[in-house]
């Protein structure tokens, strides 16, 4: 019985990472409609950051911060450079989405050609052969603070698009763009920020990924895929979705793993995923796009 | 009074090709209604939307000066910022936010100590948005979501309120309601230009109307004039009809004067 509860907590722990993934997933499909699959190599370049960084004798506290600034400076530039003017051509949403993966294989090259392809270990200040016991649970430093950090970025996440003027505005241009450009909102403006903001969340969780996988150019490729399908799993419209569907995916995979064989640890995790989108096509929580006639 | 918008031989083409807008030029001056009207197709949401700004690099010729200075081809947030608000056909409301949120929306920007008084302006003119102010905003019904969105371009502060068909789709009771309002809003100092295709409702409030047709004004004159005019009476007031069989059937297409 404590086994499933083990599993149970360090799933939790690995979903509010993917959770993070997921929300900046969301966030951008919410406000462009666009699926970005640069997410995960900016976070990796975001990632690798820290990690020159740190190399510099910099701190923790110091590198983490400015990598995820830097993850965020890049995601912007991004969409300035490189979306602003493709929209002002009038591309399609599929060309933009081709855009962002194509600006991952890009970011992907720089980080293969700037650190290396080996896979290096990320230095971190919470240990993972540190323990505490919560009750029968045994519990390691790097998942719970994995799992507080994650829950904690989420839920300033949600405070900041539900109840301030920015998160107002930020609605405001994910549902009728037109309409807020006719409201003078700075749509542009918040577009970028949307942008860097799923980068900033997407950074915190490489960073926390880092330390537990090791890290070389293509480790976020996993969480990357698994952020994308919590993303889906929750609907990819709704961000308490993202959180919901990264939570649930993490245990998934881990109770998988653990209780029948490892091998299983993603099939369960997607046999979910096609059970929901097979009896809820728009997701857990995702609402269905309703016309008015 | 001056004249607030000045648009000049404007031409506005979709795709490349297709012209929209024909040469247009018209006059709004200020503290005044101007209404355009039109039948389908005539290019009368082209035109507010060339305004606005909303089509990319139109128009393609012409000018359109607002308050002395030219506007055409900037950014719609830029336009807005100006004082040009645009109130489209489909309302162009936030419908998963709610009323509240939306008229936020509405005085995005403002910092001035007058948001207060427009709050008790807007609440005045429609006290059902104060009631509903929770509540979705595509839960609303017609007439009460056009009153939302005229009540969200009020609290930008407009110098220019552009409405497109406020009175579509909705019972005329309704539609009488939302007129009067405008009334109202005209009387509080604000230069309305209404696009519409019920002419008589346009005409009771407006000053000065323009008669559009396949992208070109083809009459213009004050509200009076216009509904004394034979041809505006037969084709868009509906009034006359002398002209008609026994059997109702028009014998010939009257030729217009224009």
């Amino acid at each position: 019985m404590s086994e499933i509860f083990q599993y149970i907590m360090s799933g939790l722990a690995v979903g509010s990472l993917y959770a993070l993934v997921a929300l900046g997933i969301a966030l951008i499909y919410r406000s462009t409609r666009i699926l970005n699959f640069a997410h995960g190599d900016i976070t990796t370049a975001g990632t690798f950051f820290a990690l020159t960084l740190m190399g510099f004798k910099l701190g923790y506290a110091l590198s983490y911060f400015l990598a995820i600034i830097f993850g965020s400076v890049i995601a912007m530039a991004f969409y300035f450079a490189v979306l602003v003017p493709a929209q002002r051509r009038e591309s399609t949403n599929l060309g933009q989405i081709i855009l962002t993966l194509g600006f991952g294989l890009i970011l992907q090259g720089l980080i293969s050609y700037f650190g290396g392809t080996e896979p290096q270990s990320f230095p971190f200040p919470l240990s993972d052969s540190k323990t505490f016991n919560l009750g029968a649970v045994v519990v390691s430093e790097l998942s719970l603070g994995t799992f507080a950090v994650g829950i904690i970025a989420s839920l300033l996440f949600y405070l900041l698009v539900q109840k301030t003027r920015l998160g107002l505005a930020m609605r405001a241009v994910s549902e009728n763009l037109q309409a807020a450009q006719t409201m003078s909102i700075p749509t542009r403006k918040i577009l970028a920020f949307s942008w860097g903001l799923a980068a900033l969340l997407g950074v915190i969780a490489g960073l926390f990924l880092a330390p537990a996988l090791l890290l070389d150019p293509f480790f976020m490729l996993e969480p990357f895929l698994k952020g994308f399908a919590a993303a889906i799993l929750g609907g990819l419209n709704s961000l308490p979705g993202a959180i919901v569907g990264g939570l649930i995916l993490g245990v998934a995979e881990s109770l998988a793993g653990g209780l029948v064989s490892i091998a299983f640890k993603n099939t369960l995790a997607f046999l979910i995923i096609i059970l929901v989108l097979i009896f809820r096509p728009e997701g857990l929580l995702g609402k269905e796009f309703i016309e008015r006639v | 009074m001056g004249v607030l918008l000045k648009i000049s031989t404007i031409e506005t083409l979709y795709y490349d090709r297709i012209y929209a807008l024909h040469g247009l030029s018209l006059e709004v001056k200020e503290k005044e209604i101007f209404t355009v009207l039109g039948p389908n197709g005539a290019g009368k949401t082209t035109l507010l939307k060339t305004i606005a700004g909303l089509l990319k690099d139109q128009p393609n010729k012409g000018t359109i000066e607002f308050m002395g200075k030219s506007i055409h081809r900037l950014p719609p947030e830029h336009i807005s910022r100006l004082g040009i608000v645009y109130v489209p056909e489909d309302r162009g409301l936030f419908r998963e936010l709610t009323v509240k949120e939306n008229l936020d929306l509405g005085c995005w920007g403002r910092r001035d100590k007058g948001v207060k008084d427009d709050y008790e302006f807007v609440y005045d003119l429609f006290p059902i948005l104060k009631e509903r102010s929770k509540q979705q905003a595509e839960t609303l019904s017609g007439g009460q979501q056009q009153m939302l969105a005229m009540a969200r371009a009020i609290l930008c502060r407009p110098k220019l309120l552009m409405l497109d068909e406020p009175s579509l789709g909705l019972a005329p009771v309704i539609a009488h309601q939302v007129y009067d309002a405008l009334l109202e809003i005209s009387k509080a100092g604000t230069t309305i230009l209404l696009v519409e295709q019920n002419a008589k409702m346009a005409l009771r409030i407006a000053d000065f109307g323009y008669i559009m047709e396949t992208g070109r004004i083809v009459l213009e004159g004050t509200s009076k004039e216009l509904q004394e005019n034979e041809d505006v009476q037969e084709l868009y007031l509906g009034v006359g009809g002398e002209r008609v069989s026994p059997k109702g059937w028009r014998l010939y297409k009257k030729r217009r004067t224009w």
